[in-house]
Parts: C-alpha cells; sequence; structure tokens
C-alpha cells in the first residue's frame, strides 16, 4: 500500500464512527472578522489606510514628488526599480541612480526597492503585493527600504474583501509594516531579513 | 521518574530565564487580550466560529485531503504522502537528489521538527540552515525551541552575542540591533547560494490549493524569492475549506500569537513563480504528513488538531511559566504539547504519560485558544489513556488511593499553578476539575522511565554542559 493510500485509509476508518454525526460548516458573516477600531473622522479609506499602516510603523507617501525628497532626505539614491516604472515616472525621479535589473551578486547596493503594489487593506494598514504586478521578488524585499505604489481606488475596506478579490496569482503577499523580529529578550528590531523600512507611495 | 522532569526542568531554570519566560509570556498575554477586546464586541464568537470551522473539516479530512491535493496540483505543485516523519526526510532528500541540490534555506516549521529534518540531512552530506532569527541561533548552538512562536525565549542576548562570536559573526557585542544586523548579513549569503527553499504551512486551502505562511522577519518571504525549488512540508490537519476561512484564521492568528492584527508578511503561494516574474521557485513540493495524525484523528482527542500554533495556551499557563518549555521535551510545549505530545510519540506514549498531569487545569488555555480547543479536557482525557496503558506496569505497586500518594506524585509545578491558577483569578472550577484526575492519577503513580529518542541524548548533553 502507499503511504497515499494508508493515510487515507486511516482517516476513513478514523471518521467512520462519527458518519452521520458530523460537525457542519457554521456558516460566518464577513462582519465577524471586521474591525471597526480606529479613531472617529477617519471616514475615507485612505485616511484609515494610512492610520493603520503609519500604527505599524510604514510610512505613507503622497506621490512621486514626495517620494523622492523623502528618499533624497534619507540619503538613498541608488535603487532598484521596477522598469515600467522607471519610464512612467522618469521626470518625477530626476537625480536618483535607478536600475531596472536587479544584479544578485551586488544585492547590498540596492539602498530601496521600487515596485509596483497591487492594493492595500484600510482595517489593517496592509499593502498587497502579486506576483504578476511584482517585477522582482527580490527587488521588494532585499533592499533595506521597499515602497511599494498603488492607486487609491486599490484600497480594500477590510480583510474579508482583501481575499474575495483574490485571483489565481501564484504569490500573493500581504506585507503589514516592516519586517520585524522580538526574538531577542523580547525587543523589537526592524529590519530582519526584509525592509527596514515600508512605505506605500499614493499615485 | 518523568513526572519530576518537569520540576528538575523548573527548578534548574536560571532566575534569569525564569524571569524572561514569565515577563515574555505575561506581556504576550496581556496584549493578546488587549487587543481581541478592543478589536472585537464579541471576541469569543470568532475563536468558537473558527474551532467549529476545524472540527468541521477534520472530520471531513478524507475529503478535504483530496480536494486540496487536486487543487494544488493544478496550480503546478507535486503533491506527496509521507506516514511518517523518515519517509517525508526521505522524499526531501529525493527531491534535492533529483535537482543536484545541495542547500537549503529553512523557514521556521514545527513539522520539520517533528521529523528532525535538519540533521538527516545534513548526515547526507546537505546543507541545511535555519533562517527564522531563533531558529538560527538554536541551530548553531545545538539548542531545541522552547516555544512554539518565540523559539528562544530561554536565552538571553549576552548567550547570544558569545554564540555569534565563537561561530566568527564578529566580535562579542550583546546589542539585540547588532546581533539582527550580523544575522541578516550571514543570511542573505545563504538565501542566495540556496538552491531549495524549505516551508511548513499555517494552512492550505482545499478549494484554491493556497498555502497561508506567516512570518514577522520575512525569512518565508526571502526562501521563496531566491531559490529555484520551493518545499512545504504539512501535517495533514493543516487543511481549511474555502479561501474566504483565511480571513477567519489570519484575523485569530496574529492577535492571538503576538497582539498584531496581522502578522507582517501573510504570504498566499498557489504554485512556483508566476511567468513574467524572474526570481522565485520554478518547482513546488507539497509533502502532507501523517506522522500518528490519523491516529489521533480516531482518538477521543482528535479536536488538539484544530490547533493552529500561536502560543497564547502557554503564554497563559501557569505550569509553563514556571517550568519552561523545554520541561515538556518534546517539539510541543505548553498546554497543547501536554496534550499532543504524548499522543504523537504512539507507542512511547508513557514517556510523556506526566506531561497531561501537569496541569492545574484552571482552564486558562481553553479560554485563550483561537480555535477554542478543550484543552483540559483532553488532559483528562489523556490521564485516563496513561491509567488504561499504564495499569500493567503500575498495578504492581499501586497502594490504594490514599491523598498523600495523590499528592506525592503531583509534579511541584502543579502545586504551585493551583495557587498562582488561584491568584490569576482563573476558572474556579479548576478544583471540581481535578477530582477525577485524581482517581487517574493513583493507578499510574509508578512512572515510566524516559528511553530513547534524540530528545533525550540531547537533554544528557544539556545536563553534563550544565554540570
Ligand atoms: S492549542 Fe490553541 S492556544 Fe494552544 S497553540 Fe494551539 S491554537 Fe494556540
Amino acid at each position: 500500500m502507499s503511504d497515499r493510500e494508508a493515510i487515507f485509509k486511516d482517516i476513513r476508518a478514523a471518521l467512520a464512527p462519527l458518519e452521520g454525526k458530523q460537525t457542519p460548516y457554521p456558516e460566518w458573516a464577513d462582519e465577524l472578522v471586521v474591525t471597526e477600531n480606529h479613531p472617529a473622522g477617519l471616514d475615507k479609506r485612505v485616511d484609515r489606510f494610512k492610520y493603520r499602516l503609519e500604527a505599524v510603523h510604514g510610512t505613507f507617501v503622497q506621490g512621486m514628488p514626495a517620494l523622492r525628497d523623502w528618499l533624497k532626505a534619507e540619503g538613498l539614491t541608488k535603487g532598484y526599480i521596477d522598469p515600467t516604472l522607471k519610464e512612467q515616472f522618469a521626470a518625477d525621479l530626476e537625480g536618483l541612480e535607478l536600475e531596472t535589473e536587479l544584479d544578485r551578486s551586488r544585492i547590498d547596493d540596492y539602498t530601496f526597492g521600487i515596485t509596483r503594489g497591487t492594493g492595500g487593506i484600510a482595517e489593517t494598514g496592509t499593502i498587497i503585493l502579486t506576483d504578476r504586478k511584482t517585477s522582482s521578488r527580490l527587488g521588494a524585499l532585499a533592499p533595506w527600504v521597499h515602497v511599494a505604489l498603488i492607486k487609491e481606488d486599490e484600497i480594500y475596506p477590510d480583510v474579508p474583501a482583501a481575499v474575495a478579490a483574490f485571483d489565481d496569482d501564484p504569490s500573493i503577499v500581504f506585507v503589514t509594516g516592516p519586517s520585524k523580529t522580538a526574538d531577542v529578550e523580547g525587543i523589537l528590531i526592524e529590519g530582519v531579513h526584509g525592509p527596514g523600512k515600508q512605505l506605500c507611495c499614493l499615485i | 521518574m518523568s513526572v519530576q522532569l518537569i520540576d528538575k526542568f523548573a527548578k534548574d531554570l536560571s532566575p534569569e530565564v525564569a524571569q524572561s519566560v514569565h515577563s515574555g509570556s505575561k506581556v504576550k498575554t496581556e496584549k493578546r487580550y488587549a487587543i481581541l477586546g478592543s478589536d472585537y464586541p464579541d471576541p469569543d464568537k470568532l475563536r468558537k466560529t473558527a474551532g467549529l470551522v476545524k472540527q468541521h473539516t477534520l472530520e471531513h479530512l478524507d475529503t478535504y485531503l483530496e480536494e486540496a491535493e487536486a487543487s494544488l496540483k493544478r496550480n503546478g505543485a507535486q503533491v506527496y504522502f509521507a506516514k511518517d516523519g523518515d519517509t517525508a526526510n526521505q522524499v526531501i532528500l529525493d527531491i534535492m537528489r533529483q535537482n543536484n541540490a545541495r542547500k537549503m534555506v529553512k523557514s521556521k516549521s514545527m513539522v520539520s521538527e517533528e521529523t528532525e529534518l535538519v540533521p538527516f540531512l545534513e548526515k547526507n552530506g546537505m546543507e541545511a540552515i535555519e533562517t527564522d532569527l531563533g531558529e538560527f541561533i538554536l541551530q548553531i548552538d545545538g539548542d531545541h525551541p522552547s516555544h512554539i512562536v518565540t523559539p528562544i525565549v530561554h536565552k538571553n542576548r549576552r548567550q547570544i552575542a558569545a554564540s555569534f562570536e565563537r561561530e566568527g559573526l564578529g566580535d562579542y557585542n550583546d546589542d539585540p540591533q547588532t546581533i539582527t544586523q550580523r544575522a541578516r548579513v550571514h543570511l542573505r549569503k545563504k538565501y542566495l547560494e540556496a538552491d531549495v527553499g524549505l516551508t511548513g504551512a499555517n494552512f492550505v486551502v482545499a478549494e484554491s490549493g493556497r498555502i497561508a505562511l506567516v512570518t514577522n522577519e520575512g525569512n518565508a518571504r526571502f526562501s521563496m524569492a531566491a531559490p529555484k525549488i520551493h518545499i512545504a512540508i504539512v501535517g495533514i490537519e493543516k487543511l481549511i475549506p474555502k479561501d474566504r476561512d483565511l480571513a477567519l484564521f489570519m484575523s485569530l492568528l496574529g492577535r492571538s500569537a503576538t497582539g498584531q492584527q496581522l502578522t507582517v508578511y501573510t504570504q498566499f503561494i498557489g504554485g512556483p513563480h508566476a511567468l513574467n516574474q524572474p526570481d522565485g521557485p520554478e518547482q513546488m513540493h507539497v509533502i502532507f504528513l501523517d506522522n500518528r495524525r490519523t491516529e489521533v484523528l480516531a482518538s477521543d482527542c482528535r479536536e488538539i488538531l484544530r490547533c493552529i500554533r500561536c502560543g497564547a495556551c502557554l503564554n497563559v499557563c501557569p505550569v509553563y511559566r514556571q517550568a519552561s518549555g523545554h520541561a515538556y521535551r518534546s517539539v510541543y510545549p505548553g498546554p497543547v504539547g501536554a496534550v499532543l505530545s504524548p499522543l504523537l510519540h504512539g507507542k512511547n506514549f508513557p514517556e510523556y504519560a506526566d506531561l497531561p498531569k501537569a496541569s492545574s487545569l484552571c482552564g486558562a488555555c481553553n479560554e485563550v485558544c483561537p480555535v477554542n480547543i478543550p484543552i483540559p479536557d483532553l488532559l483528562l482525557r489523556l490521564r485516563n489513556k496513561a491509567k488504561k496503558e499504564g495499569a500493567k506496569k503500575a498495578s504492581v505497586n499501586t497502594p490504594g488511593f490514599k491523598m498523600w500518594s495523590y499528592l506525592a506524585t503531583q509534579p511541584a509545578a502543579w502545586k504551585t499553578a493551583m495557587k498562582l491558577g488561584h491568584a490569576m483569578n482563573l476558572t474556579p472550577h479548576a478544583l471540581l476539575n481535578a477530582a477525577p484526575a485524581a482517581k487517574a492519577w493513583q493507578s499510574s503513580r509508578t512512572l515510566p522511565t524516559f528511553k530513547g529518542g534524540s530528545f533525550r541524548k540531547w537533554m544528557k548533553q544539556r545536563s553534563a554542559k550544565k554540570s
């Protein structure tokens, strides 16, 4: 008997005594898991998104010129960018040294990575990345700073809505703040394997 | 006698470790409580619903597992089944050999701890590097995790700094920022050199074949961005029916584990990388592991298979807080481990039969559990099992039930826990629950000796190092 057959045989034997008495699937409404816990006055989705993003130590930037200024103020001039975005925003990103192909042998040369995000989640301040829209998984992960560009109307209100919009993309990633750990004595440190700074720039 | 092992561990804990386990647990418990309370009017309803979804899935596991297998294949993944840990390890080794792969980066996976994958691969000439910061530190120290979510809660920064110095990762420096930075630099090289990225899975969706994986550090993302082969090793109990259910479980997992709305990175993997994507795996392999889970499914403790490994029951447990995770001498510590470990050890059940007794049955673990597992009830059922299975061996010298013998065989940790339990103002029916257990106790009071297993070898080394 193959391991597969053995496992299925054992599962069926284990479940046989429950025949007819199995627990039914409990229907539940999206509202059950959605939180409305945010300060009053944040009526717009994008405002709630910004509030939550900042609460998880993410950085919210409005528009490409603001992004360029932010990068320059941080002293970051050399980075990776999605080739399509480079073309699209060439004028806005002047003065930055941008590479559109990520050379793995120089992975630490890229101080930032700019890629296209797929959306956001207002409820949690989450940025959604997908394989089809991300030009390079490494470009969105390895540099100290990652910037995801999204449009305001790509922000979902909550987690159930974002999950309901899943397509057949092979890699959907929810990013909720910068990479972090509290493994050493419970002390919060940001930037373990992924970005130490996570930005979302609205375009 | 193994009953005293848990006390021995509690007693051996340095005051520092005891302090950090206790305060770490307390902080996590408070955070969990605060966020669930402020985010939801009725968090209990969430827990109960999630518990029912899992119970439903387990009670239809054959259907959902078949569905998941078909979905994964449709997504372009190769699917394997392994009855035990050795088979799973062999499958992984074979995949590596077939691809001329020699180097693996590994994300945190409790299942791979169960199968002892890393030593197996190393013995067969492969390199397998743990990438979760805590697990990496354990690996260079030859140590074992003591908590499901925060594996090195038993270590302090000075010990870690000394280990880093020993391993040539830099001069002694115990600043957590520096420690993390050094690990970042070191492991980055490992990701880029690796042929294989190995992960576990937090959930597998039957309907879509999507694997959900959560990490805060981003190591699972890196393991799936640099290497060309992705292998996921998954317990057969990890299934959930639909994508939609992910919203329910994600909402509970981060909040219960670390008090976060969502863990930083939640990945939903549905196959090898997209065509336009230059990075990421070209192959995806998924191994479903039984390793006695079907036995647990057949038992009257099947509810424990709902567990989503959030660690909340450890954090809240007065016995765990005193004894720390290694006292449970198994991959899964704390209340969940007290149920799961004896069951996963099958014939060796008696070696772990003391674990179900190391509980004050205060009920706190059940109250915090995001899938509402009635852990105290399961502990009682296991005590009965211990009584039945240990009957022959135990009957020789078993005196009649006397209060003194009942007390004499309790782990001291248990006794202190009772007091703590009251101090913590936990469920008042603890004593009621404990009464029938006393009966179960008395006939299995001759306790089995701990024998075999690499955990034992490790413990020996551990004691040798200490003395
Ligand atoms: S038993 Fe419940 S509380 Fe404990 S780790 Fe599992 S899911 Fe979390």
